[in-house]
């Protein structure tokens, strides 16, 4: 009953997500976004379960459990970057150029 | 009601985070995040997934982001003279989201009133609600088992390799966080 | 097994002459003494192997010709050419002729090249002509004697430019090679027309089908012949390809005998003689043919008349008398073609290895002064009988065969061709024409021969005080073949004597079965009585008036030796410089091929396309491309992130589909 709306909802999440993903040059910043992201897609998950059972909830249990991983291990490479370069704008983050 | 709640919190959720992408000072922008969190989970909680809602604000709202302002504060950062990428990049963000949303909303077509009748007319179903009796069955289990026992039985049956592999997985996640913050390895 | 099957000895005798003398020409070029063993002896080997299967012939003459398989060669598809000798009656007279003349031509090169330090290479060259020249004749497929072709071709550049430190020896030696290529394209494109009518390349074959597989006068036996024809005009130096031969005079004076003027420049005539019957199946090819023998005939015998060098006096005379052998076989006269071959073979040769001797001696006498007049030039020449008796009787001897005095053996062979030409002019006039050419061109041959003699043998001598003390006759080894080439001069008649004098036409039957095929379809009336009376006394005549008007005006007026005498101009400018032909080549053909090549295919095509754009372009492009990468590679995360995002949108709309 409110799975299109849901699913609409996460979609316009979605692309916010993205739409921050690309705009922001601030690294932490870019990171927030990809967790919004995440959220728009337990959105999804879990709108769907109403059709498609619990495996939805199972799916949402476990992105949380990488996210959260996902979200240490980022802010600590986030952390070892910043001590290298006092900054951490992504635009001098250019180590990979070929 | 329900609809008038879940418009609500809707607009909330998108409001936060549309001001979370925009917001100059990352501190503003991760307290916008925390905003949007908890619109998710009333969300959640509108659509039967209660365990889940309050997962989300344990774990999500309450430990990720928190940690987030932990080294927001840690590095003290202040305000970026210009945070956003240059006009190309707005170009850019403009052309994809577009197609993004776009495509998006071309699910909009599977809602379950169109997805049955594109089925009924498949053929070898009979009945088309059979695909989505795993639904029903989800909810009768929730009468029997409560909430938190609709997701702890397949957690712990159907899916419990994962689950183990998510442990070991959360072990090497800090592991990993501790030695990339060292300041001498 | 008959002995014609050894054959090919007599090809593998001078090979391995080449072999043994190039090997020695390597690492021990002053081991004269064996290589004078070595050269001679195997091309006396050779003709010891071309008598006997002449012999065995002469017992048992075959109607077919005898095929020595040696191996399969080329066994492409439904192409089966294999390298194969063929023995009949045509290739045993030639066999002998380049055999025995090549013997007495190498014995000669024994005394002649003594002192040259390339004595041991200059052997190897000979005797690897002569393998090729035997090829030639051998052959028994226009595949294997295009082998020849080509192969004698090779070796008359490699002699022509012997002395190649001096550029213009090696420049005569290319130009020689080019022109014969020219010649050497029109005999491949008569190969392709042979094989696409007949499906085979075997003279047997071609010979026996050809009257079923080819229409009489039609285009495209004419186109054969015709082609075959360009090929036999680059070979032997007939208009318009004649200017090498004059040039080729730069090899040393024994080369300018066996090649240019007995063997290599035959191989034209021997090729129309071997297809006569092609030949007598398009009557259009027959006449330009005889045509263009005549008018070279003509042309080269007006050149010679003004020329100083002794060796170009004999080149031009060369020309003029395969004029006459094209004249010949052009008339459907093949017997009589091949006879001349022959008779000339002997006159010329020993025309060119007295010369040879003479040249001889006028360089050690120079030398031993240390003057560096030009020993070849017969304005420095004169009175050289007293010094030089048995040459100076020899040549004489020649003189007359070539002027076609009888009993000489030129006499006969000429006065047969003129015949010939006669007679054909009853059924085609333009014959008639080509009858008058050649009786100029006879008068003309006699009256230039004269002059040779005068200058060089008879009057006063204008070598020099000192250089007159050093002159003397040739050492035995050379005037040995002299002699020989003498008698075989003189009496060479007795080949092909006419019924007229109580001959048996000897030749003529020996031929017969080789030359029948063509014989049958252009069938010659010789003329008989009183016309053939008249013909023979006309040809006599004729060339006893040009010989004593031309010694008459040699001797009248006194020459000056080379330094002294006046330019020429005039009419005699025009004939000394070979009616600028050279000059005309020079302009239409080599300046604009070589601005073509210069300007278009280096500056342009090779240059530009190729270096500049291909070549270069390639790594300019590659560079590009690499530069167009790189870039993706910016070290920028954001950008990344954009690819990311495009790629998996682009995944998202595949799968929505």
């Amino acid at each position: 009953m409110l799975l299109g709306p849901s699913l609409g909802l996460s979609a316009i999440l979605f692309s916010l997500g993205v739409a921050g993903v690309l705009l922001r040059r601030n690294a932490i910043v870019l990171f927030m976004c990809i967790e919004l992201m995440l959220n728009a897609v337990n959105l999804t998950f879990v709108a769907l379960a109403q059709l498609y059972g619990a495996s939805g909830y199972i799916m949402v249990f476990f992105v949380m459990t990488v996210a959260a991983a996902e979200a240490a291990v980022g802010l600590a490479i986030i952390l070892a970057m910043f001590r290298h370069r006092q900054s951490v704008d992504l635009q001098n983050i250019n180590l990979l150029r070929g | 009601m329900i609809n008038a709640v879940f418009w609500f919190f809707a607009g909330v959720a998108v409001l936060s985070a549309a001001l979370c992408i925009l917001q100059r000072n990352p501190v503003n922008a991760a307290l916008w995040l925390v905003s949007t969190m908890f619109s998710l989970a009333a969300i959640y909680v509108l659509l039967d997934a209660q365990f889940i809602a309050a997962i989300q604000v344990l774990v999500y709202a309450g430990a990720v982001m928190v940690l987030f302002l932990f080294v927001i504060m840690l590095l003290n950062l202040g305000h970026a003279s210009s945070d956003i990428r240059g006009p190309s990049a707005v170009a850019a963000t403009v052309v994809i989201c577009g197609l993004l949303v776009g495509e998006l909303f071309a699910l909009w077509r599977y809602t379950p009133h169109r997805l049955a009748a594109e089925l009924a007319q498949a053929g070898p179903f009979s009945d088309p609600r059979a695909v989505f009796a795993a639904g029903d069955i989800a909810r009768q289990e929730a009468q029997v088992r409560g909430v938190v026992g609709v997701i702890a039985a397949p957690l712990f049956q159907t899916y419990l390799v994962p689950f183990e592999i998510t442990s070991i997985l959360l072990l090497v996640a800090i592991v990993g966080a501790v030695v990339l913050a060292k300041r001498n390895v | 097994m008959s002995f014609s099957h050894w054959v090919w000895l007599a090809v593998a005798l001078p090979l391995g002459g080449f072999l043994v003398n190039g090997a020695l020409a390597l690492r021990r070029p002053g081991a004269k003494a064996l290589v004078s063993l070595v050269g001679p002896g195997v091309l006396l080997g050779a003709f010891a192997v071309s008598l006997g299967v002449f012999r065995e012939l002469l017992e048992h003459p075959p109607h077919e010709p005898v095929i020595v398989k040696l191996w399969p060669w080329l066994p492409v598809g439904q192409l089966g050419v294999d390298l194969a000798f063929q023995v009949d009656q045509l290739s045993v007279v030639m066999l002998l002729v380049v055999t025995g003349v090549g013997s007495l031509i190498h014995l000669f090169s024994v005394g002649y090249m003594r002192d040259d330090p390339g004595y041991a290479r200059y052997f190897a060259y000979l005797n690897l002509f002569i393998v090729f020249m035997l090829v030639l004749v051998l052959g028994s497929s226009f595949p294997v004697m295009f082998i020849g072709w080509e192969g004698v071709g090779l070796c008359s550049y490699l002699l022509i430019g012997f002395w190649f430190s001096d550029k213009a020896n090696a420049d005569a030696g290319k130009k020689a090679f080019i022109m014969n290529r020219i010649g050497d394209f029109g005999f491949l494109v008569a190969m392709f027309f042979i094989w696409r009518a007949f499906g085979t390349l075997n003279f047997a074959e071609v010979t026996a089908r050809a009257p079923s597989v080819l229409t009489p006068g039609g285009a495209v036996v004419t186109a054969i012949t015709l082609f075959l024809f360009l090929g036999c005009t680059g070979k032997s130096a007939q208009i318009p390809l004649h200017t090498w031969l004059p040039d080729a005079m730069a090899g040393p004076t024994p080369v300018s005998a066996l090649i240019h003027a007995a063997t290599m420049v035959t191989a034209g005539v021997y090729l129309v003689a071997r297809t006569n019957v092609l030949f007598a199946m398009a009557p259009l090819s027959s006449s330009v043919v005889a045509g263009i023998g005549a008018l070279t005939a003509l042309f080269a015998a007006t050149i010679g008349l003004r020329q100083y060098d002794i060796k170009k006096v004999l080149a031009y005379s060369t020309i003029s008398q395969l004029g006459y052998m094209f004249l010949g076989v052009g008339t459907g006269a093949y017997v009589s073609g091949i006879f001349h071959l022959a008779t000339h073979a002997f006159f010329k040769a020993l025309l060119f290895l007295g010369s040879g001797s003479v040249i001889h001696a006028m360089h050690h006498a120079y030398h031993a002064t240390h003057s560096h007049e030009d020993g070849q030039d017969m304005r420095n020449m004169g009175g050289l009988k007293t010094y030089m008796p048995v040459t100076f009787w020899l040549m004489l001897i020649a003189t007359l065969a070539i002027a076609g005095i009888p009993p000489f053996s030129g006499f006969f062979s000429k006065d047969e061709i003129l015949a010939a030409a006669f007679a054909r002019g009853g059924e085609q006039p333009a014959f008639y024409l080509f009858y008058a050419m050649g009786v100029i061109a006879a008068f003309l041959t006699a009256f230039y021969m004269a002059r040779l003699i005068a200058m060089t043998f008879l009057g006063s001598n204008r070598t020099g005080e000192k250089e007159r003390g050093h002159l003397h006759e040739a050492p035995w080894i050379m005037t040995g073949p002299l002699v020989v080439l003498g008698v075989l001069s003189l009496a060479g008649g007795a080949l092909n004597l006419p019924h007229l004098v109580g001959g048996h036409a000897a030749l003529e039957g020996w031929l017969e079965p080789v030359m029948e095929p063509g014989l049958r379809i252009a069938r010659l009336v010789m003329p008989e009585g009183s016309t053939e009376y008249l013909l023979v006394g006309a040809a006599v005549a004729i060339g006893a008036v040009g010989l004593l008007l031309g010694f008459r005006a040699t001797l009248s007026r006194p020459t000056l030796p080379a330094k002294e005498a006046p330019a020429d101009t005039g009419l005699a400018l025009l004939l000394n410089r070979k009616y600028f032909v050279d000059e005309l080549y020079d302009g239409l053909f080599v300046r604009p091929l070589g601005w073509i090549s210069r300007m278009v295919l280096w500056k342009g095509v090779d240059q530009t396309v190729v270096d500049g754009l291909a070549v270069n372009g390639a790594a300019r492009v590659s560079r590009a491309l690499g530069w167009l990468g790189s870039r993706l590679q910016s070290g920028q995360v954001g950008v990344y992130v954009v690819i990311f995002l495009v790629g998996a949108l682009w995944i998202l709309r595949a799968v929505l589909r």
